[in-house]
């Protein structure tokens, strides 16, 4: 594999994961409320829709010419990554409240027992819940594997690695049969931020028509480029300004030194 | 409200998400940087306004935060 390639399976590996997990939650707190097997139905309906938009629109992306690709797609995953990546810096500033898995599983429950009795059949609750709860999360996961396996043509490529770490996360979450809370979300988000930055900032200027220094090696300089800028935003803010509450990332989670517990 | 218009909407706050300055500032990059294409720096303009958008873009989120306190 290139080193692109392997960039391309990484990003959608990580973003597929944090995404998963908090799909799992909703799901876990529907499943244990009110039932499994409607719960479970919503699942497969949202997995049989998503896998649907990226077997429609992947082939459709492919055929675009590379340039109209390539401005496209990294104009997309820059603003999408900027996005992510801002929350990220917020969040790891601890200037945003973080995603507390706990506390969205014990939510969840308590809305879906205030839904009312459930039905000695199909549950439509159970369903509805579950099934916009995997598609929500799963529209991010869709769009960068169509955008960044449509860059390289290696939609399938994609899909296998956001399908590697949906087995990941739902085999954690059957294993522990409860919310993954010490999943370190924010140090994963931020990670997907800088890469989908940085390879939309490439391509897109690909796209336009620029000539990077030593083409693809260029993105050695830019990742790390991209996530030192990222790590001193938030030492800069830090600084600036003093922290919600003692439970909030500090500066020291990006760089690993600590994981998000809820 | 109409469906398309739902449909519109939530496409634009899927992708722009909440600070469309970010996505106007990639916009002006890549039409800055196609003028510029093929001349010897055309290649520094998206790192120089990825890193100015980011910059802005959370100095503005932190301030807002910070008003909310």
């Amino acid at each position: 594999m290139s080193g692109a390639e392997i960039g391309l399976a990484l990003s959608v590996f990580l973003a597929c994961a944090v995404e998963a997990v908090e799909a799992l939650t909703i799901v876990l707190a529907v499943g244990t409320t009110r039932g499994w097997s409607s719960a479970m139905s919503g699942v497969a309906a949202a997995t049989l829709a998503l896998a649907g938009i990226v077997a429609a629109l992947g082939p459709a992306l492919t055929s675009l010419p590379i340039d109209v690709l390539r401005v496209a797609v990294g104009g997309l995953l820059l603003i999408f990554g900027l996005q992510w990546l801002r929350k990220a810096i917020l969040r790891a500033a601890g200037l945003k409240a973080k995603h507390d898995e706990i506390e969205t599983f014990r939510e969840q429950s308590e809305a879906a027992r205030a839904a009312g009795a459930r039905p000695s059949g199909f549950d439509g609750y159970a369903f509805t819940i579950s099934f916009k709860g995997v598609l929500l999360e799963g529209l991010e996961v869709a769009f960068i594997v169509l955008t960044f396996g449509a860059n390289q043509h290696r939609v399938p490529l994609a899909a296998a690695a956001a399908g590697l770490a949906v087995l990941l996360v739902v085999a954690a979450g059957a294993a522990a049969r409860a919310p993954l809370a010490k999943v370190p979300e924010n140090t994963m988000k931020f990670a997907v931020g800088v890469m989908l930055s940085s390879f939309g900032m490439f391509w897109g200027a690909e796209g336009a028509g620029a000539s990077w220094p030593g083409n693809d090696a260029a993105l050695l300089v830019i990742v790390p480029g991209v996530l030192l800028a990222a790590i001193g935003i938030v030492w800069a803010l830090g600084r600036a300004s003093d922290p919600v509450s003692d439970d909030q990332a500090t500066p020291a989670e990006v760089s690993g030194q600590t994981t998000v517990s809820a | 409200m109409t469906r398309v218009n739902g449909f519109l909407i939530g496409v634009w706050e899927f992708v722009v998400g909440d600070d469309w300055r970010s996505a106007l500032g990639v916009v002006l990059a890549l039409a800055l940087t196609a003028l510029l294409a093929g001349t010897i720096s055309d290649w520094w303009v998206m790192p120089l306004a990825v890193l100015g958008l980011l910059a802005l873009s959370t100095r503005r989120a932190a301030r807002g935060a910070s008003r909310r306190r």
